[in-house]
């Protein structure tokens, strides 16, 4: 065990470091209170200028535009974005769970089709997993693709997917064989979503904007090369996607958690409780305090996560460790920074005395759904139950 | 960077958790319990053969000259094993703080024997007024003699010699040094008996560098949150077993969801101190920026988990858990004695809060 960077490590950070001085936009919390239609095309060219110095996903081989980073490397990368400030990518659920699941089962030329468009915002993925009748029962799913000559044709639906909307390509899990047993019948494609037959609904969320949406498939031909990993292998492949998300993504959270937790202590002083500045009260300091030590721990169980995935070579179902964790961990710091900041806190952007351009109102609602998104809570301790302690199942 | 074990760390731990289960097993751990001291000299001789009694002391002083992670390693897996008696006081407290407040002639005349498993040891720093805050004590010193009383004061009775932590100030007692008295206070942990100790015009020693005793006792701090750790593992195996034989309703009870959960919840909240453990151990290994407060996460974190794990655990076991015979309550009774030792959770809370809100610069804008 030693936490220290390496040579190596050093000279990455001391590069990605120097680049960030140089390159970080100044007007990004200007942006925040803009709608997510308009700042996601602030989002897009900052991504981009990320990619155009190799630094959009670090960990991906060189030749597709990455650097071929090690999850430390990765570590690393996401600590010191958090440090500076920087907003987020526009592109996260390619960079950080369809575009590994093509680095790992596609095809050379899958691979040189699809990644590098990932990395530089010009194609905007999405993930078109959850339906209507399968949720949390993914495997109960659906919508179908049947062989015609050289096509797949699709039929069915989907609902709950982030950024259809807006997105290019889908990473589609449909039923390829009724027959087989639930898990074994299905095929991931990739789809594209300007194909004919394909409608996107948007579905407005509780926050009051519209991130997911409903998409309706019809006839829609999707070419068989098209299909990512093996036909009827799609659970597999499918679970490879979970497994980033649940297990790496909160590294990519980090950064906003990080930033979250720092913003709320600074507002604390200035924010005034019981005649005295919030930061001051006894309670709230132990609310703070908590919150600043879960965020720290949500960062070292990352790394321990890393270091063991190093070592093992796969990302297991331990992952569902770190979903658990920060899912309930952000839902409880927003929850403190409402109690800090007081009925300012709910005041939406647009308001001349909303704090942060609304962020500290969204945050609390938009905190709901993380314990949602990417697998319940109640699913992942009984991930964790089964996979990991090795419980009996439960359903 | 790597925050995984190197595989010498790895055999390490392997090899504690194998000598504990072969020298100390919980029939052991039992019959010490019953004791006056829970001290077994010839456990203790084992132990020093191992190595264990000067892990992270240097070979100038007959330690090993390992660091502090591989102490974290061995006190997780002492805790794991409810190891009864002086460990944890003589080596991660009294053996932390001279190392770091001793001068040299003064770690070889008193950490040197420790190293060789010759003496125990102990710190006598929690006052009625002050609690574990050294620089709130009143105990008085005048003229190398002191006087004053501490309580809390763990495995006294097994003790060689007593470090009492006055202001400002560490001294050095021999046991049964003049004017000195012990009395056992009857508390809830079994296997680490405290007492109530006074002096009176005692002769002591003061230690030559008392501007490290934070140092020293953050040391001892983060050891006690691996120590922690190691019980809430074990309470963990314990109840997942538990769930994977126990039958009601003709099915086995781990497959009841509700059952997952707490088992599930019980992992988060061991792995999550661990991480936090390893990392203060670390941290203060490297004398990084970060390490005092590290050793406030790591304890905040492991303070409230060992409880709650413990209750999850127990809740697990049903009646068999409330049981005398069931070992469980043991590692309760630890985990709540260890929860309050060297500060509770909202003890470090503020603690950290002082480290990291009210250092943060207010920002223009009101709010
Ligand atoms: C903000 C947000 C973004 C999302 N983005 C996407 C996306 O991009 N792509 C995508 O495919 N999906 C997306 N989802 C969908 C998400 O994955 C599902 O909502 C989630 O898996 C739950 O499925 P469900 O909504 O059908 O609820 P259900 O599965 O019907 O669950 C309802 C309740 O029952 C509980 N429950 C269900 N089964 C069990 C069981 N076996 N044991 C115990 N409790 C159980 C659940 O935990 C939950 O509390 C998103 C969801 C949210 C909130």
């Amino acid at each position: 065990m030693d936490l220290k960077l390496t040579e190596g490590e050093l000279r990455f950070r001391n590069e990605l470091r120097a680049w960030l001085e140089s390159n970080l936009p100044s007007d990004w919390p200007a942006w925040r209170e803009k709608s997510l239609d308009d700042s996601y095309s602030y989002l897009r060219a900052w991504q981009l200028k990320l990619y155009d110095a190799r630094w959009a996903a670090v960990c991906w081989p060189a030749e597709y535009g990455g650097r071929g980073a090690t999850l430390m490397e990765q570590a690393i990368f996401w600590e010191e974005l958090a440090r500076a400030g920087a907003p987020p990518m526009a592109n996260s659920l390619g960079l950080g769970l369809i575009g590994p699941t093509i680095v790992a089962f596609g095809t050379p030329a899958q691979k040189l089709r699809y990644l590098p468009k990932i990395l530089s915002a010009e194609e905007i993925w999405c993930q078109g997993f959850s339906e209507p009748d399968a949720g949390s029962d993914l495997a109960g799913l659906k919508t179908e693709a049947r062989l015609d000559g050289p096509d797949y044709i699709v039929n069915g639906q989907k609902v709950w997917t982030s950024y259809a909307w807006l997105a290019d390509w889908c990473e589609l899990v449909v039923r390829t064989d009724p027959q087989a047993p639930k898990h074994k019948g299905l095929t991931v494609l990739l789809v594209n979503m300007k194909s004919p037959g394909i409608e996107v609904r948007r579905l407005r969320q509780m926050t009051g904007e519209s991130e997911f949406s409903e998409i309706f498939f019809t006839n829609v031909r999707v070419p068989a090369e098209n299909v990512l990993g093996q036909v009827n292998d799609g659970w597999n492949v499918a679970v490879s996607t979970l497994m980033h998300e649940r297990g790496s993504y909160g590294a990519r959270l980090y950064l906003l958690f990080k930033r979250s937790i720092d913003r709320l202590i600074e507002l604390s002083h200035s924010a005034r409780k019981n005649g005295q500045p919030a930061s001051r009260d006894p309670l709230l300091r132990q609310k703070l305090a908590q919150c600043y030590a879960e965020v720290e721990i949500m960062r070292l169980n990352q790394l321990r996560a890393f270091s063991r995935i190093s070592a093992t070579g796969v990302p297991g179902p331990e992952g569902s460790l770190q979903k658990l964790f920060w899912s309930e961990l952000n839902q409880r710091l927003q929850q403190i920074a409402q109690e800090i900041l007081g009925p300012a806190g709910q005041l939406l952007a647009g308001d001349p005395r909303a704090i942060d351009h609304g962020i500290w109102s969204y945050g609390y609602l938009r905190s709901r759904g993380n314990t949602i998104e990417a697998g319940t809570s109640e699913i992942q301790r009984s991930i964790i139950g089964h996979y990991v302690l090795g419980l009996p199942r439960s359903y | 960077m790597d925050f995984g074990l190197s595989d010498s760390q790895q055999s390490l731990k392997d090899n504690a958790r194998k000598f504990f289960s072969t020298h100390c097993p919980m029939t052991e751990v039992r019959r010490l319990a019953d004791t006056d001291s829970a001290h077994d000299t010839a456990l203790w001789a084992k132990m020093a053969e191992q190595g264990y009694t000067g892990i992270c002391f240097s070979e100038e002083h007959d330690g090993a000259g390992l660091g502090l992670v591989e102490l974290a390693l061995i006190l997780e897996e002492a805790g794991r094993a409810l190891v009864p008696g002086p460990f944890f006081s003589t080596v991660a407290l009294a053996g932390a703080l001279l190392d770091a407040t001793a001068s040299d002639a003064q770690k070889k005349k008193y950490l040197a024997p420790i190293c060789r498993g010759q003496a125990r040891s102990t710190v006598a720093l929690y006052e009625s007024e002050s609690a574990w805050n050294p620089a709130e004590s009143r105990i008085a010193a005048e003229n190398g003699r002191i006087t004053g009383e501490k309580l809390f004061v763990p495995d006294t009775a097994a003790a060689s010699t007593i470090l009492v932590v006055a202001r400002n100030s560490v001294f050095v007692v021999e046991a049964g040094a003049p004017g000195m008295s012990i009395t056992p206070m009857l508390s809830m942990d079994l296997t680490r008996k405290v007492y109530a100790v006074t002096f009176a015009n005692t002769p002591a020693e003061k230690l030559a560098r008392p501007e490290n005793i934070a140092r020293g006792l953050d040391c001892a701090t983060a050891a006690l949150a691996a120590e922690m750790t190691g019980g809430m593992q074990r309470t963990l195996e314990s109840a997942v077993q538990y769930a994977k034989t126990r039958k009601q309703f003709g099915k086995i009870i781990g497959s009841f969801q509700s059952v997952q959960n707490l088992c599930a919840d019980m992992l988060l909240e061991t792995e999550s101190s661990r991480s936090a453990a390893y990392y203060a151990a670390w941290a203060l290994q490297e004398n990084a920026p970060d390490a005092a407060a590290a050793v406030s996460i790591a304890k905040l974190y492991a303070s409230d988990a060992c409880r709650t794990v413990g209750n999850r655990g127990i809740q697990i076991h049903g009646g068999m858990g409330f049981t005398w015979e069931n070992d469980l309550h043991l590692y309760y009774r630890r985990a709540k004695a260890c929860e309050t030792t060297l500060g509770d959770a909202s003890w470090h809370r503020e603690r950290l809060a002082r480290m990291a809100v009210d250092t943060v610069a207010v920002p223009p804008a009101g709010v």
